[in-house]
């Protein structure tokens, strides 16, 4: 038999106005594809590009423990900022960020990642130095490629010394839209 | 991994979309298509407070179905007390009770139902509390309640 809709959605926002999950999740349309956005009690938890949602979901559930499931209404912010952001009404994200399981250095890297403006770009290398570590360029940019809140975590803003795309978690394409979006790049 | 190993808990979701069609259909048929959908939510909503305790996923058809055979005794008692009386005449003809519901009928309800889940389907008492909406001591209460008036029965 299959659960009616409007029931289905009522147990969904229930469980989450209930506050008895370890993450929320739901799909978000966008102009990059469609985003498997996670959220838990302390604030955004992943973004994910082209996701196997039962591989994904594994992972949100050794994560955060076993009580992961579709909220639509819990990602309600997330959504609305994205859709500011995709729209360019929007340049900067108010949002918790629930940076479990990301390791010292990591955390450190993405804090800085942080404060790349919306429309600019930094070197991979220029992060380093942010952090301390002017040689670490290559682990800046292992620590981009796990970013676990892109978008939002601007890491499509850090680019090759010389101006090089490089590479990016959700792949080239996203990169450039993503930064033609922001006016980074001309043409 | 062992081949012995019980399965892993899956996420909710997963649980969720394995069994809601399950507890739907059995809740239709104890309380009628009206008081079916609190009593869904209701069976969720139980089952998702005391999910984070499981340690395995094993028997999860049986413990959700034990948990929405519960809701509805509820359901039912409310809709009594308002004089409102559902329909109890379609039993669900697939009890998950299958092994030990000769021996424990007769018994109350909760001493049953935690018999039952425990020699039965040898859940924990946290599990079978959660199960019952009581807590892992009221379980083992009435677990051994049950067992006493068997033993009683059986004696006499």
């Amino acid at each position: 038999m299959s659960v009616p809709a409007d029931l289905d959605l009522r147990f969904r926002a229930a469980a989450a106005r209930a506050g008895l999950l370890d993450a929320a999740y739901d799909v978000v349309e966008s102009p990059v594809g469609r985003l498997l956005v996670a959220t838990t009690g302390r604030g955004i938890l992943r973004i994910s590009f082209d996701a196997d949602a039962d591989a994904e979901l594994e992972r949100l559930a050794r994560l955060t423990g076993p009580r992961v499931l579709r909220a639509p209404r819990a990602v309600d912010e997330v959504r609305r900022e994205l859709d500011e952001y995709f729209e360019r009404r929007r340049r900067a994200f108010d949002l918790q960020l629930d940076l479990r399981g990301v390791a010292a250095f990591a955390r450190r890297v993405l804090g800085e990642l942080a404060h790349v403006p919306y429309g600019r770009t930094a070197t991979y290398g220029e992060l380093a130095a942010r952090v301390g570590n002017p040689r670490a360029a290559r682990a800046v940019g292992t620590v981009m490629n796990r970013n676990p809140i892109p978008i939002v975590l601007p890491c499509h803003r850090v680019v090759g010394a010389d101006g090089s795309l490089v590479g990016y978690g959700g792949g080239l394409e996203r990169k450039e839209a993503l930064l033609r979006l922001e006016g980074a790049l001309l043409a | 991994m062992h081949p012995m190993a019980p399965p892993a808990l899956p996420p909710f979701e997963a649980f969720y979309a394995e069994y809601a069609g399950v507890v739907l259909g059995f809740l239709r048929r104890r309380l009628g298509a009206q008081h079916a959908e609190d009593a869904f939510q209701e069976t969720f909503l139980r089952a998702l407070a005391a999910y984070g305790r499981l340690r395995h996923g094993e028997q999860l058809r049986a413990w959700v179905l034990t948990i929405a055979r519960n809701v509805a005794v509820d359901a039912a008692r409310r809709a009594r007390e308002s004089a409102e009386p559902p329909d109890l005449g379609r039993e669900d003809a697939r009890p998950a009770f299958a092994e030990l519901r000769e021996l424990t009928d007769g018994l109350p309800p909760k001493e049953r139902a935690a018999v039952v889940l425990r020699y039965g389907y040898d859940l924990t008492y946290d599990q079978i509390a959660a199960a019952l909406g009581s807590s892992p001591v009221a379980a083992r209460q009435a677990a051994s309640a049950g067992i006493r008036r068997l033993r009683r029965r059986s004696e006499s």
